[in-house]
């Protein structure tokens, strides 16, 4: 039994204090930023606030909270994540249901399947694509944010490995018994399929609310950006200009800051738990198959 | 007897009918593709058509059918101009170091990972690395624009340690390179990792029980047995990452960078939103991305043939 001699003890020791300390280094970052917005303006701004918080104040949250600005863009990720997520759950699945039925059942399944699989080889890229959304008249609406990514292949492609290994039995017997393709799908399927859908709807809602790409091009008004492109805007490009004077110097301070990162995070760290759950089965169905 | 033999091929041929009646209607299920079909046209396919503007002077007032076409002029502006050939070199530098430290981290990662007997910790170790991959860049890039300032917590620490001048890191080209990698490899390694656990652990205990009797050391096994039971896997990932060495993260470097250190960080991908959206070049900036779509796109056909041919690997 290698685990019981001394080498391998030794090596076990070693090895578990090694993946300790590198997970931990996974948190740090954010165990940091949380400290800096917990502390008092003048210690965070010298910076001499590290992993604990000094002079702890929830004042930071407070002035985030009373942002105008911060609090519109907070509602419209709200917005777009839960009807887009509704939109493509609604329309993805229904595609994967038929999809995932062999070519003697639905004839035209392979040419659909290329259809979709073709548009994830090759897209017309960034510059047709902002032209459409421009005369389609979706600019500066919340429909910009949610069509133009409305279906996503890779998860109509997880659904419909997933869909198939449903035993053929069970539709064999709903179809004996009378039922048609969308009670089959309603009542067998999506029931069965539960843990699949809960991966890629959780997916998507990750995917919307860290999509912040679309609500910069897209978007003009300041109090119609999704969180994460007004994050984006006034923290990366440190770009000011569409925010009032006294909202611009709430921003120079580091906590407020940190706060406002914070809480763009926060809704992710709160599902991440019944995220893991079910992601790492769904990447599994997904990419390693029998 | 007889009468119980046709009550049964009565029996049968009703069910047979009744069987067909799912699968008499394919309508429905042309229906039932079809939202998604339609939203794929108009978003994916039309845009593909507006491809044709890389071939001409388009101006938004003229629209496509009245702006004047000019061939491969954009194309051939692209191969003199100096500057995109050096973030092409870019692209490539992120694309590449990223994709092998990305199959190597993991790779050990996963072994090492293999080796935590108790469960609880392994899956505690497992619940913190995989959480940066859910975390956006621009979250990320908040966090280390901070972290990473000249009096942020990374340089007080250099500071203190090795008594140096603080360091530059998202300002100085070599530093922002190294930057880039790091927090690349940091976010994503753990997510990476599953695929290798879910491979590990498809491989038969009966191999290290045979192993043990033989008395080979936990060494032994994991080169012998372990190693190669990954193998399979390691190329699979490795050829359909081929897709991906025009890709270094969009999302990433526009998050990060800056003027300041466009000759080492600037990709084609940022160089294209910058030409195309700001500049308004929309043209130009459609050709860079073509000629970028075209090579994804035959890399992407090869590594998909090349993995099918090796290892068997198909996506549905």
């Amino acid at each position: 039994m290698y685990h019981k001699t001394l080498s391998y003890r030794i090596f076990s020791i070693c090895n578990n204090i090694f993946l300790t300390v590198v997970s931990i280094a996974c948190l740090l970052p954010l165990l940091h930023l949380l400290m800096v917005s917990l502390s008092s303006t003048a210690p965070a701004n010298a910076g001499l606030v590290t992993f604990w918080p000094i002079g702890f104040t929830f004042e930071a949250y407070a002035k985030t909270f009373d942002n105008a600005n911060f609090l519109a863009s907070l509602w419209v990720s709200v917005e777009r994540t839960v009807l887009g997520t509704a939109l493509a759950l609604v329309v993805n699945t229904t595609a994967a249901y038929a999809l995932s039925k062999e070519t003697q059942v639905f004839r035209a399944r392979n040419v659909y399947l290329w259809y979709f699989v073709v548009t994830m080889l090759f897209s017309g890229g960034l510059i047709p694509g902002y032209i459409l959304v421009l005369k389609l008249g979706l600019m500066n609406t919340l429909w910009a944010l949610i069509l133009p990514g409305l279906v996503a292949v890779f998860n109509i492609i997880l659904l419909l490995n997933f869909f198939r290994g449903v035993p053929k039995d069970l539709e064999e017997a709903a179809f004996i018994d009378g039922a048609g393709h969308l009670r089959t799908f309603f009542s067998i399927y999506l029931p069965l399929s539960l843990p699949v859908i809960a991966t890629v709807s959780l997916f998507m809602m990750v995917g919307h609310w860290n999509s912040y790409f679309d609500g910069i091009i897209y978007i003009r008004d300041t109090e119609k950006l999704p969180l994460a492109s007004f994050m984006q805007t006034i923290i990366v490009q440190a770009d000011m200009s569409k925010l009032d004077p006294e909202a611009v110097a709430n921003l120079s301070q580091r906590t407020i800051r940190a706060s406002q990162i914070f809480i763009s995070a926060l809704p992710i760290l709160l599902v991440y738990p019944f995220l893991q759950r079910y992601f790492v089965t769904g990447i599994v169905v997904g990419a390693v198959k029998e | 007897m007889e009468a119980n033999l046709s009550e049964q091929t009565k029996d049968s041929t009703v069910r047979r009918s009744k069987r067909k009646k799912g699968r008499r209607q394919p309508w429905i299920l042309h229906f039932m593709v079809l939202p998604a079909a339609i939203m794929v046209f108009i978003f994916s396919y039309i845009p593909m058509s507006g491809i044709v503007m890389a071939f001409q002077d388009y101006k938004p007032a003229l629209g496509f059918a009245e702006s004047p076409w000019v061939g491969l002029k954009h194309f051939q502006y692209m191969w003199e101009n100096d500057y995109f050939l050096k973030i092409t070199g870019n692209t490539l530098f992120f694309a590449c170091t990223k994709i092998i430290m990305n199959l190597i981290v993991p790779f050990v990662f996963a072994l090492l990972l293999n080796e935590v007997r108790k469960m609880a910790l392994k899956r505690s170790i497992q619940t913190l690395v995989y959480l940066p991959h859910f975390l956006s860049w621009v979250t990320l890039s908040g966090i280390l624009i901070d972290m990473l300032a000249q009096t942020g917590l990374i340089n007080q620490f250099i500071v203190y340690l090795f008594g140096t001048k603080p360091i530059f890191f998202l300002g100085d080209g070599n530093w922002f390179r190294f930057t880039v990698i790091v927090s690349d490899v940091w976010k994503e390694f753990g997510f990476n990792t599953i695929i290798f656990l879910a491979a590990l652990s498809g491989i038969n205990p009966a191999l290290y029980e045979a192993a043990e009797v033989d008395g080979a050391t936990r060494w032994k096994q994991t080169l012998h047995i372990t190693m190669p039971s990954l193998v399979p896997i390691t190329i699979v990932i490795a050829t359909l990452a081929l897709g991906n060495v025009l890709n270094a993260n969009f999302d990433q470097i526009f998050n990060l960078y800056s003027p300041l250190i466009y000759q080492q960080g600037d990709i084609i991908d940022t160089f294209v939103y910058r030409e195309g959206l700001l500049s308004g070049q929309f043209s130009f900036a459609t050709a860079v991305n073509l000629f970028k779509s075209v090579i994804s796109l035959i890399l992407i056909a090869v590594s998909y043939r090349l993995a099918y041919r090796f290892a068997g690997y198909r996506i549905f």
